[in-house]
């Protein structure tokens, strides 16, 4: 087959899946029947497009395609879907250009986000849906198993039909608190591609460029909401240092030890243009603490050269939003011994080595050895060393750990 | 475009008040009052899609037929799940859809104390 077709395919299904299916289901009314009709229409692009050529507007081509095929269902099994339940659709049916209450694909992010499904199912059926990854892709993301995962989102789409979660975009007094459960969502979509917890790839690209996408699509549909910037600068800003975070070898490198000049500089700029903007709003929003932290990082030539005190200043903040949050107590104290010293460092630890939620930490076990080494008291450090390598799974922070321990206890001969 | 179809019209929806009875019982007169105010809102705004509801007695006063080792139905004392937190009161409403009953049943006073909830269960269609 064509290359360029098959790119062209591609291409079309990243930027234009979820309208294809979001404007199918409000003639459906039916996420099953709109999802099957939206992948019928892919796999027509394929077999018209070699001889036909590209269309000039794929997106449009698709969504033809897909809503012809719908009606051809709908006719047919009219009697049947009587006894059905149908997605509740509102009567309005706005287009392109209507304000952004009418925007299909907002109508379908809320609709997989509503708070009557676990966030489990919220994920899954983002990722199904919305992004378009395959049944087997979001299994794999989750590290499940295909017929559980196909389970879990069979289920979730049963429970909107049953309890009428609406195809909607709520109104404003149940806004803040759907809004608040799509950007953990799209964030948790983001972490799991970003840090990989387990498999050969340690970045996922399909959930990392999802998240993204969803975010600036979501900038762009709500360009008044405080949060959804937020976010979206706090994404770019990591996704800035994509590139940077594997070396030469294709393995991941940490922070300390990235060469900065191949992180992303347009990106950097967006996002903190994103930052400057959100950091003036009130309530200021966790999401924007998080990415100004994450500014820090992105603009500090070095690792050692990064303002340690505007760090440790904004994870005091984000520990007053986010009150009893060890994992942030614990990017404090590094940020202080940063900032401070290593004697300064292991004073903020302290008190969190009887936190019961660090207790099998490797971060906390690390971050104490390398303390302990900078003051040169290495039978304690090479404790705590074998002590994180025993709690860490990720195969290049043990690399990391093992080459630690190694210098301490050469040192100590 | 698309017809109508028959299941269109409202939707019904059970909502099950479950909470700790001692706790509904140690209310204060103050209390009650507010508490039975929320209720009356609840109604108000519901209006006509309150389709039926009452407020039970206490768990300790239900009865439950069960059956036993020979298949004959035994009566026994107490409800069907011996749990602190009970049923205690029903609504049966009509809504166009879940976020409708939701914002209704955000009124009713049982979901913003901590002892008690309101589980909202759709009502199967059978046309």
């Amino acid at each position: 087959m064509n290359d360029d077709v098959v790119a062209a395919v591609a291409s079309a299904h990243r930027r234009d899946w979820a309208q294809v299916l979001a404007t199918t289901v409000r003639l459906t009314r039916n996420l099953d029947l709109a999802e099957e009709c939206t992948q019928d229409a892919y796999a027509q692009a394929l077999r018209v497009w070699p001889e036909s050529g590209v269309p000039e507007r794929p997106g449009a081509w698709l969504s033809r395609v897909a809503r012809n095929r719908a009606l051809d269902v709908v006719r047919r099994e009219t009697r049947l879907r009587r006894m059905l339940p149908l997605l509740v659709v509102d009567a309005t049916t706005a287009g392109p250009g209507d304000d952004p209450g009418g925007d299909d694909r907002l109508r379908l992010i809320f609709t997989c986000c509503h708070p009557a499904l676990g966030r489990e199912a919220q994920v899954a059926l983002t990722l199904r849906l919305v992004c378009g990854l395959s049944t087997a892709e979001v299994a794999r993301a989750f590290l499940m198993r295909e017929p559980a995962m196909a389970a879990r989102i069979t289920r979730a789409k049963r429970k909107i039909a049953a309890a009428r979660i609406p195809y909607r975009v709520p109104a404003a007094d149940q806004l803040g608190e759907r809004v608040g459960a799509v950007l953990q969502v799209v964030h948790l979509i983001f972490t799991t591609g970003h840090t990989a917890p387990a498999g050969p790839a340690l970045v996922r690209r399909d959930l990392t460029d999802g998240a993204v996408d969803l975010a600036r699509l979501l900038r762009l549909l709500m360009p008044g909401d405080a949060d959804v910037g937020a976010l979206l600068a706090l994404l770019l800003l990591n996704e800035a240092r994509a590139d940077g975070r594997r070396g030469p070898d294709g393995r991941l490198l940490l922070l300390c030890d990235q060469d900065r000049s191949r992180w992303d500089a347009g990106l950097i700029a967006e996002g903190s243009a994103l930052l400057t903007q959100a950091l003036r709003r009130r309530p200021l929003s966790r999401y924007a603490v998080e990415a100004a932290i994450a500014a820090v990082h992105a603009e500090a030539p070095s690792w050692e050269r990064t303002d340690w005190t505007e760090i440790a200043g904004l994870y005091t903040v984000l520990g007053r939003m986010w009150p009893g949050s060890p994992v942030v107590a614990l990017n404090r104290a590094v940020a202080i011994g940063m900032r401070d010293g290593p004697q300064a460092g292991l004073t903020a630890l302290a008190p969190l080595l009887d936190e019961p939620a660090l207790a099998t930490y490797g971060y906390l076990s690390a971050a104490r050895a390398d303390f302990l080494r900078r003051l040169g008291r290495r039978a304690e450090a090479e404790t705590a060393y074998a002590e994180a390598l025993a709690l860490t799974g990720n195969e290049v922070e043990r690399d990391f750990l093992a080459r630690r321990l190694d210098d301490v206890r050469a040192a100590g001969r | 475009m698309i017809p109508t179809e028959g299941n269109d019209l409202m939707a019904k929806y059970m909502l099950l008040i479950y909470g700790d009875a001692a706790q509904w019982e140690a209310m204060t007169p103050d209390e009650r009052a507010a508490h039975d105010a929320r209720h009356a809102a609840f109604r108000e705004a519901a209006g006509p899609r309150v389709a039926g509801g009452e407020e039970l007695e206490f768990a300790p006063n239900a009865t439950t037929l069960r059956a036993g080792v020979t298949g004959e139905p035994i009566t026994t004392d107490g409800p069907f799940l011996e749990t602190k937190e009970a049923l205690g009161e029903y609504y049966l409403v009509e809504a166009a859809d879940l976020d409708e009953v939701l914002r209704l049943a955000a009124l009713l006073p049982e979901v913003h104390a901590s002892h008690s909830a309101v589980e909202i269960r759709p009502v199967v269609f059978h046309g």
